[in-house]
């Protein structure tokens, strides 16, 4: 600073303090090179990298990267039935046991480490007696022949009921059944859902599904019981998997048998186990009054889902051949074979 | 006493060719532009003009909306300008540029009533104007997480709507009450000439929209330039950045005389007598004008940097505290639960080419451009009962007063933020290379059947089958000969929805002469904007 400058007319002694030519520079390098450094991302053509530009609006839509369901099926041994049924006997947990013997037991379609998924139906907030949901005794064995026979790392239970899903959970007796065997419960909330993509699948080619459960699953298990249903007929195995669709499903109904057959697709399991011990006679699938169940004493085993259903339906529900359209979709859609003449062991007890 | 009077500064008659002069011709061209551009979005003068350009070039509504879509919309990059000229030369463009600005500074000089020294003090800094910073702030921070509500307080969002829905309706109304009462009906003033096409528009809520201008405005009696230096949001952006300015206001201090005359007309109340505040400064260069001795200059050379406080007086605690009212703020917005896919209004029906709605929410700065386009008067402001306190003046359509024109896609022409994507009439209509995916469905309609002439009252009537404008036509009828009350054999046709060929366009709704609670009506389920808002599976014999 000069002795020239210092002499002010009204601060003698106050120093200027004027910028500084590098500084200066250095600020206009930073504004041009900061505005530059917007301008490109705001105004380069979509394609270059790093552009943020959106001309048309379709470029900020979000993306749902869709996932995709494994095949869970296992190659059962030779000559093994595709259908497995199992009556009598003193306990539905003995009948399960009987049930699986012809394939070699769970063994078979489970190998030790893996991750299994079971697919209980706990859409209500219902009493086990009242056959709207899944018997807890069977679950509570299924599990542990999972953790103990098959010496399984984990075994998820899961579904997204219609009801307040603890609420169901635990008046079906679902909860404790899960975890005094040992198994874990996936309640849904809503960052469980991923979208999945079932490739020809009519309604759900592209639908939101509750995935956290499946994340990395190695087996799925769905343990559905055999109720009537008042649009589709008959609610078994194949509908079980509606338990797992998020999304507003309830537009689902406008087509029920598309997309009955359509979940066919969505999930091969591994293995599909009926419960015929609480069996919904009419007033499906919500059922409510003891009088709409018939006691059975059934449990099946099945590796062929239309099939299986075919045969509760014929057997269990006592309707016939006349058989809900949604089994013969799936057999269009080659996800089973509805003619199950000679492809049923009834198991002896 | 003569000694005194000697010292007084003595005033030379001021140049015409000055910066403050500049600076009005600039405000009175802006100011012109806008109103131009409020006045030509319409339908028959809009001719390709890019009338949503300064809502374009505001940086606010760049950044909001990018924050809060990751993306830059069409022409939003525009707001890089306004941000490249702060850079250079300060918040110029509050005090050249924004016609809000020029509005409170206009309103401030009509009606000012003070004297010098009350003067003085009224353009005083006060701490209070941090509260911009702190509005900024929870703005930006709700942007960020999808809940964009600068439009509010943004002054071009804000001026927009208040002049497309309170002030262009008012002028309306004020030139056909002069004609009528002057009796001089359509001879000099024509309010056709307005808004060819329509009578006489209404805006649902317009008066709380011209109550929150006048409130603003009125502020200027009590405080100077009180929205641009407390509240505005654009203004706290652009302070930001003004610090970095290379030209500013510079004080020399060696021909100061601490006489205090440059605080008598400071816009910004930026303190030009002592430090000048760079974030506050508006650049109005009336200081320069108002100072005896010609110590202030705005300039890029020799700057005293030790004469100038460059940030915005927040301090760390307040912008803390504004970040976590901002946080706090979100779930306060957005969990209302009035707009879900579960529990969301039948009267929240969007504009053709709106996004879903979450992502709509993302995008909208309730400028209600799309609402002074529209050619019918169907898209109103929307109130709390519609959208919510996150939705409050968005576009929904209210097909009581209007209906959407099947061929018009004037709203996705103007939106700036693409809130309303742009689309053509053949995307609307689902013909060409979007009949994969079908027509764009506003809603559906619905009959009310206890309300419908020939259905309640055997009354023959189906003004709706007529106007339906799709092909073959969504309103159907069953035919019925019948004898009536009065013994009279009467052809009814019964009208009914087919909802398959339905795209929600309300001429029915509009056209019903039941005009209370309409006999017809459409409700937004089934827009094909949202999966989970879709009413029908399948379309029968339609292409979808």
């Amino acid at each position: 600073m000069s002795e020239g400058e210092k002499t002010g007319k009204q601060h003698p002694d106050y120093v200027k303090a004027p910028m500084s030519r590098r500084r200066f520079a250095s600020r206009v390098a930073a504004v041009l090179g900061l505005g530059g450094a917007a301008g490109y991302l705001a105004g380069a053509p979509a394609g270059w990298p790093l552009s943020l530009r959106d001309p048309t609006g379709r470029r900020s839509e979000p993306v749902k990267k869709p996932v995709q369901l494994g095949d869970y099926r296992v190659a059962v041994r030779a000559g093994a039935p595709d259908v497995t049924v199992a009556r009598g006997g003193p306990s539905i947990a003995q009948r399960l046991r009987r049930a699986l013997a012809p394939y070699g037991g769970i063994e078979a379609f489970v190998s030790p480490g893996d991750i299994v998924m079971v697919k209980p139906n706990v859409a209500f907030d219902r009493a086990p007696i009242l056959g709207a949901t899944s018997q807890p005794e069977l679950l509570t064995e299924l599990i542990k022949l999972l953790l103990i026979d098959a010496r399984a790392q984990e075994v998820r239970v899961a579904d997204n009921p219609i009801e307040s899903p603890p609420d169901c959970f635990e008046k079906s007796g679902i909860r404790r059944a899960t975890e005094e065997a040992g198994g874990r419960i996936y309640l849904p909330d809503s960052t469980a859902f991923k979208m999945l993509n079932t490739p020809g699948a009519t309604l759900i080619e592209y639908w939101p599904v509750f995935h956290r459960p499946l994340t990395n699953v190695d087996k799925v298990i769905g343990v559905a019981p055999v109720k009537d249903h008042n649009l589709c007929h008959a609610s078994m195995g194949m509908k079980n998997w509606y338990g797992l669709l998020g999304g507003r499903r309830n537009q689902f109904h406008q087509d029920i048998h598309e997309i009955v057959s359509d979940l066919s697709l969505m999930m091969r399991p591994t293995l599909t186990i009926l419960d015929g011990s609480q069996i919904l006679m009419k007033n499906g699938p919500t059922g409510g009054d003891p009088s709409d169940v018939k006691p059975g004493d059934a449990v099946l085993c099945g590796v062929d889902p239309v099939a299986l259903d075919a045969w509760a339906f014929e057997h269990l529900l006592e309707r016939g051949r006349r058989y809900p359209r949604y089994l013969e979709m799936a057999q269009g859609k080659r996800t089973g074979i509805l003619d199950w003449t000679g492809r049923v062991e009834e198991v002896a007890s | 006493m003569s000694q005194r009077l000697e010292k007084l500064p003595v005033y030379e008659p001021k140049r015409l060719l000055r910066l403050t002069n500049a600076r009005i011709l600039s405000q009175v061209f802006f100011f012109a532009a806008f109103v131009l551009a409020v006045w030509a979005t319409w339908t028959s003068r809009l001719g390709g003009y890019p009338v949503s350009r300064i809502l374009e070039m505001d940086p606010l509504v760049t950044l909001s909306t990018a924050l809060a879509t990751g993306y830059v919309y069409r022409f939003l990059g525009w707001g890089l300008l306004i941000l490249g000229l702060t850079l250079v030369f300060g918040r110029v463009f509050c005090n050249w540029i924004c016609p809000y600005g020029t509005l409170h500074q206009f309103v401030g000089w009509l009606f000012n009533t003070r004297t010098s020294a009350e003067r003085w003090a009224s353009n005083r800094y006060r701490p209070i104007y941090y509260l911009k910073y702190a509005i900024l702030t929870v703005f930006l921070i709700m942007s960020a997480f999808g809940a964009l509500q600068i439009g509010l307080l943004d002054p071009i969002c804000l001026m927009y709507r208040t002049f497309a829905t309170a002030v262009a309706p008012a002028s309306d109304a004020l030139v056909d009450t002069a004609n009528t009462r002057l009796g001089v009906d359509g001879v000099w003033l024509d309010s056709l000439k307005f808004a060819p096409g329509v009578e006489r528009r209404v805006f649902v809520g317009s008066f709380w929209i011209g109550t929150v201008l006048f409130l603003l405005v009125g502020m200027n009696v009590v405080i100077p330039r009180f929205f641009c230096r407390a509240l505005c949001p654009l203004g706290a952006l652009l302070g930001v950045f003004s610090r970095f300015a290379l030209v500013r206001i510079n004080r020399d201090l060696h021909k100061c005389t601490d006489c205090n005359m440059c605080m008598a007309r400071c816009e910004g109340a930026s303190d030009p007598q002592s430090q000048v505040r760079l974030s506050e400064c508006f650049a109005c260069m009336n200081c320069i004008d108002d100072c005896p001795e010609d110590a202030l200059s705005y300039t890029m050379f020799r700057l005293d940097t030790k004469q100038v406080v460059p940030a915005p007086e927040m301090g760390r605690r307040r912008l803390v505290f504004a970040g976590i009212a901002g946080v706090a703020a979100l779930p306060l917005v957005k969990n209302n639960g009035v707009n879900t896919d579960e529990n969301y209004s039948d009267l929240l029906i969007r504009p053709p080419g709106s996004v879903e709605e979450s992502e709509f929410l993302e995008r909208c700065i309730k400028c209600d451009q799309c609402i002074n386009v529209c050619p019918t008067n169907v898209l109103q402001p929307a109130t709390f009962a519609e959208a919510g306190v996150e939705g409050l003046w968005t576009p929904v359509m209210n097909f009581n007063i209007g209906h959407c024109q099947l061929k018009c896609t004037l709203c996705s022409e103007v939106c700036p933020t693409g809130a309303i994507r742009k689309i053509t009439v053949e995307e609307k209509m689902g013909k060409g290379g979007f009949t994969k995916d079908g027509p764009i469905r506003l809603g559906t309609a619905f009959y009310d059947f206890g309300r419908c002439l020939p259905h309640a009252m055997e009354i023959p009537c189906v003004v709706c089958e007529e106007v339906c404008p799709t092909s073959p036509k969504a309103i159907q009828t069953k035919d019925v000969e019948t004898k009536d009350v009065f013994g009279k054999i009467v052809v009814l046709n019964k009208p009914f929805i087919v909802p398959d060929l339905c795209i929600g366009c309300g001429i029915c709704q509009t056209e019903c002469p039941v005009t209370d609670s309409r006999a017809v009506y459409v409700t937004p389920v089934g827009e094909s904007r949202s999966t989970e808002r879709r009413l029908l599976l399948n379309h029968r014999g339609v292409t979808v």
